[in-house]
């Protein structure tokens, strides 16, 4: 193999490249004078003006609650085994009857549920798995915390009332 | 030496000091804001009226950072490369006129801080010592990454100084002077009867040559491949924290002042009136009906904004080539630097050698 050598024939102007450059110049000169006067850019001021991302963005997490605001998760930890990073830890328990007025259907529950959003690379495998449609992605992407702890989603925190995909 | 030219100095070199350090908040808030605009961005616009004030939270962040010096560094070498790189280019601006002189009662103020015959050797002995901060900055950082730009620094200063100094020469051999001031007068007269005769118009050559050399002596894009951030993070002045890298970055740009302010003098008429300054001094003369002293005053301050816009051109010229070229490769830059500016100087000064002799 060894290297390969790529050779174009170059014009005379070309090879000064005084005029690309010239040109070059020019195009930023122009862009200059419309963002000076026109005021034209193509950034948003991000605090306050925020983008609209794709309803299939995956960010932060949730688990969904139903009309009890019970969570519909019934720690059948299928999440937590296909999960790639190994992030969602649960603890099972069961559930009490008085916490589950639709009988059968939720007899178990998680007795803590938290995902470590350093570890979790946002793949949505979780998401696909659930049967029951507890545990989803939101489209919040403002995932600063100030210390490691805040960044592992318990329970409490992930129960948040999230209408459709937030 | 009187006590009015001690304190005729003192001004001189305090008013040297404070326009060239006070330009640099608004030139570092125009090289941010400006190269947003450029690429369609907005810039920073949070603190102070268009985010002017920007430089002054940055440099509130600076003094308040840690000082930190590498544990295995050369403490002296360590501490002296941001000094040498600050004083090395202020030094060189003290020679540069910008303006012809002052009449102030019956004493006369040239307006250079020394006026030297050997004014423009002093200027390359100093634009030479560029070259020491970075060495000494990335040898004694003791960090592969700085030694790498440090090599690449001096590399590149020390082969585009070459180049440099051949332009430079090649209008010595037209100006058959080294003292400023004689240059910007030879250079007051004019060609064809419109045409200033500035460097630029009689040797183009020399003033091309010599434009991309100061952009590669003062470490900009698109020859800033000390600093390449991309390759070796910061190259020189990575192991710099706090006040010391902003001492580095002050450098920067009190460099590209020195060398517009250069350029300016060499090629591009000096202080001279720019078209049409001339009518404004004499409606002025008749307006106010100045005496002589007066006259004179008034041409040193037409003549100072005169040398203030050219340097301010250079200087915006610096910030556009920054944001629109991109770096060149190590090799490129080298075989620019020797087979293309280096030749092409040498030719030209023989030329411009041999132009002179016949025409005198
Ligand atoms: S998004 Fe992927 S990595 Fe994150 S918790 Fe769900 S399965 Fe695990
Ligand atoms: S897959 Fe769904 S129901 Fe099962 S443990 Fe995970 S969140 Fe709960």
């Amino acid at each position: 193999m060894g290297t390969v050598n790529i050779s174009r024939k170059y014009t005379a102007t070309q090879k000064t490249y005084l005029w690309a450059i010239f040109i070059g110049m020019k195009i930023t000169f122009k862009r200059l004078l419309q963002g000076f006067f026109l005021r034209k850019n193509n950034t948003i001021q991000y605090p306050e003006e925020r983008r609209d991302y794709s309803q299939r963005f995956r960010g932060m997490h949730f688990i969904s609650v139903d009309k009890n605001k019970t969570e519909n998760c019934t720690a059948c930890y299928l999440c937590q085994t296909v999960c790639p990073a190994e992030c969602i830890h649960i603890i099972a328990d069961e559930r009490d009857e008085d916490n589950n007025p639709d009988g059968v259907k939720k007899e178990k529950r998680p007795l803590s549920f938290d995902i470590d959003a350093l570890r979790c690379c946002f793949c949505g495998f979780c998401e696909e798995a659930c049967p029951k449609d507890a545990i989803k992605l939101s489209r919040n992407y403002e995932l600063a915390v100030t210390t490691r702890d805040d960044a592992i989603y318990d329970l409490d925190f992930l129960k948040r009332d999230v209408k459709g995909r937030g | 030496m009187e006590m009015f030219d001690l304190i005729a100095v003192m001004a001189k070199i305090l008013f040297v000091i404070a326009i060239s350090l006070g330009v640099i908040p608004f030139l570092v808030w125009f090289e941010r804001r400006g190269s947003a605009w450029m690429q369609g961005r907005v810039g920073p616009n949070r603190i102070g009226p268009f985010g002017l004030l920007q430089t002054t939270a940055d440099v509130i962040k600076f003094v308040c950072k840690e000082d930190f010096v590498p544990k295995n560094a050369n403490k002296f070498f360590y501490h002296m490369a941001p000094t040498v790189a600050l004083v090395a280019p202020l030094c060189a601006m003290a020679v540069i006129p910008f303006g012809s002189y002052l009449v102030l009662g019956d004493h006369t103020v040239n307006l250079q801080i020394a006026n030297m015959n050997t004014g423009v050797i002093f200027i390359l002995a100093f634009a030479g010592l560029e070259v020491y901060p970075i060495i000494l900055a990335g040898w004694a950082s003791n960090n592969k990454y700085s030694v790498l730009g440090a090599l690449r620094g001096s590399a590149q200063i020390v082969s585009y100084e070459i180049a440099m100094g051949l332009a430079l020469l090649s209008m010595l051999v037209v100006y058959g002077s080294f003292n400023p001031h004689e240059m910007v007068a030879w250079q007051n007269e004019t060609i064809f009867g419109f045409l200033p005769r500035w460097g630029a118009f009689v040797n183009p050559i020399g003033a091309l040559v010599f434009w991309i050399a100061i952009f590669a002596e003062t470490n900009r894009l698109p020859f800033d491949l000390p600093e390449g951030e991309s390759e070796i993070v910061a190259g020189y002045h990575l192991e710099y924290g706090g006040m010391k890298f902003a001492a580095f970055f002050m450098a920067e740009y009190v460099a590209m002042i020195m060398a517009s302010g250069l350029i300016s003098t060499i090629y591009f008429g000096g202080y001279g009136f720019l078209p049409g300054m001339q009518t404004i001094l004499n409606l002025a003369t008749e307006y106010f009906s100045l005496g002589v002293a007066g006259v004179q005053n008034v041409k040193a301050l037409l003549e100072f904004t005169s040398f203030f816009s050219k340097v301010s051109f250079f200087m915006f010229v610096f910030v556009w080539v920054r944001w629109t070229l991109p770096r060149f490769r190590f090799d490129q830059l080298m075989d620019l630097g020797w087979k293309i500016l280096f030749p092409l100087s040498l030719i030209n000064l023989i030329l411009v050698t041999l132009g002179v002799y016949f025409l005198n």
